[in-house]
């Protein structure tokens, strides 16, 4: 084989990998809406419960955070059947990679808290609010721009490790590929039109964070 | 358990060789690929300066495991054939490597002014300048996102596996194909890359922070 670019095939399989695109977007989102709730309960679980939990939680979000995605996608959709729980390819892997990324998210969270003055606290004390008015109306509103520079970068990484999902056969944008390239025997465009997808959607999205960041920052007087 | 590790331990074992080969290789491009990264982003000549942030914008708007296919299927194409064990260690430090050329950019840029006015009022040359003030000491800011960076590196080397390269995550595959025994099977690999994570990485990587400091007289 040589290199050959064959614009008409190029063409040709564009709509096909562009509506594979959609699946990798929806992906991504789910996956992101799964970590960012799931992210929130563990940074509250690390700070309230006692010692002993606490730093057995702790223990298991370091777990998550130090190893490989893919092994963790792997277990989740084959240890399912083995206890009696089929999942398929997409609930597997939008478990996976929503624990996955809730281990970074409770660290960005609890970074964000951590940011809001002591004072804020004693004050909700002093008008004798809940802890959970304390939270929802005093803490968390202030702790949430600290934590939005973090976040954007995780939603970039999040969509970023979208590929791993076809390797449980989820019909995302390199599952697409991957067909396409068993099918035709053709690697080169199916793999470059992919790799020129990701750079289209992640470059301006990671500008958008980071100009929201400067923005926030001057805007908080960082 | 146990006779699942009698019958899988030597083969767990031969994959995390690899994995760790992988990784040692992976780390040794990554850390070349980020210094000259790194360095050309600062550079005074616009073609350099071009080519870093080229390299650095197209490694970290794309997914690794898209270099990864790219690298192995693709090049080919263009006369470039690389094994599959050369293809992802490769991958993996080039991928990594673009990250952690913006930590060496920020960790030079962190050096204070003072000491750059210092070695220019000694009349040292700009080269000299960065190898023996700048440098050491943008070392000991870097160290930490290192350590961080060093990780995600070993989590990038289970990707190899998706090109036949016989690594942990590999072995784990086959043994599920073979046995349906998928919780030990995958179980045995998280814990392993945990393992190496947390008992050797983590504490190697502390250990060089703590190193740098006190040869440079902060400890």
């Amino acid at each position: 084989m040589t290199f050959d670019w064959n614009w008409e095939f190029a063409f040709e399989i564009l709509p096909r990998l562009l509506r594979a695109t959609i699946n990798t977007l929806i992906a991504a989102g789910v996956g992101y809406g799964i970590a960012m709730i799931l992210g929130l309960v563990f940074a509250l679980a690390l700070r309230s419960s006692g010692r002993l939990p606490r730093t057995l939680l702790r223990e298991v979000l370091e777990f998550i955070r130090s190893t490989p995605l893919v092994v963790q996608i792997f277990f989740i959709f084959y240890v399912g059947p083995q206890v009696g729980i089929t999942l398929s390819p997409w609930v597997a892997g939008m478990i996976a990679i929503g624990l996955h990324y809730s281990a970074y998210l409770a660290e960005v969270y609890r970074a964000g808290i951590e940011a809001v003055p002591r004072g804020q606290w004693e004050s909700c004390r002093a008008l004798n609010l809940t802890t959970r008015d304390s939270y929802v109306r005093i803490i968390l509103p202030q702790a949430l721009p600290h934590a939005v520079p973090g976040m954007g970068n995780y939603l970039v990484g999040i969509f970023k490790d979208t590929p791993m999902l076809s390797v449980i056969g989820v019909t995302e944008l390199m599952q697409a590929a991957n067909s396409i390239g068993s099918e035709t025997y053709r690697f080169l465009e199916p793999y470059t039109l992919v790799g020129l997808i990701f750079l289209a959607l992640s470059l301006p999205t990671a500008g958008l964070v980071r100009l929201g960041e400067r923005r926030l920052r001057r805007k908080l007087g960082l | 358990m146990w006779e699942f590790l009698q019958t899988y331990g030597p083969r767990l074992l031969d994959g995390a060789l690899v994995t760790c080969a992988q990784f040692i290789l992976a780390a040794l491009v990554a850390c070349v690929a980020a210094l000259a990264a790194g360095l050309g982003r600062l550079s005074s000549l616009w073609p350099v300066r071009s080519l870093s942030v080229v390299y650095i914008e197209l490694f970290r708007g794309t997914s690794l495991l898209v270099q990864l296919y790219w690298i192995f299927f693709v090049l080919p194409l263009f006369g470039i054939s690389l094994p599959k064990f050369e293809a992802g260690f490769l991958s993996v430090g080039l991928n990594v490597g673009a990250y952690g050329a913006e930590i060496v950019r920020g960790a030079i840029q962190a050096v204070p002014r003072g000491q750059w006015e210092a070695g220019y009022a000694l009349s040292m040359s700009p080269a000299k300048r960065m190898r023996r003030i700048i440098l050491p000491q943008a070392l000991v800011l870097m160290l930490p996102p290192w350590g961080n960076l060093m990780i995600e590196l070993l989590k990038g080397t289970a990707l190899v596996a998706l090109i036949a390269v016989p690594d942990l995550m590999f072995v784990a595959k086959q043994i599920n194909g073979a046995t349906f025994r998928s919780a030990e099977a995958f179980g045995a690999a998280l814990l392993v890359y945990y393992l190496l994570a947390r008992v050797l990485i983590t504490p190697a990587m502390r250990g060089l922070e703590r190193a740098m400091a006190r040869r440079l007289g902060r400890a």
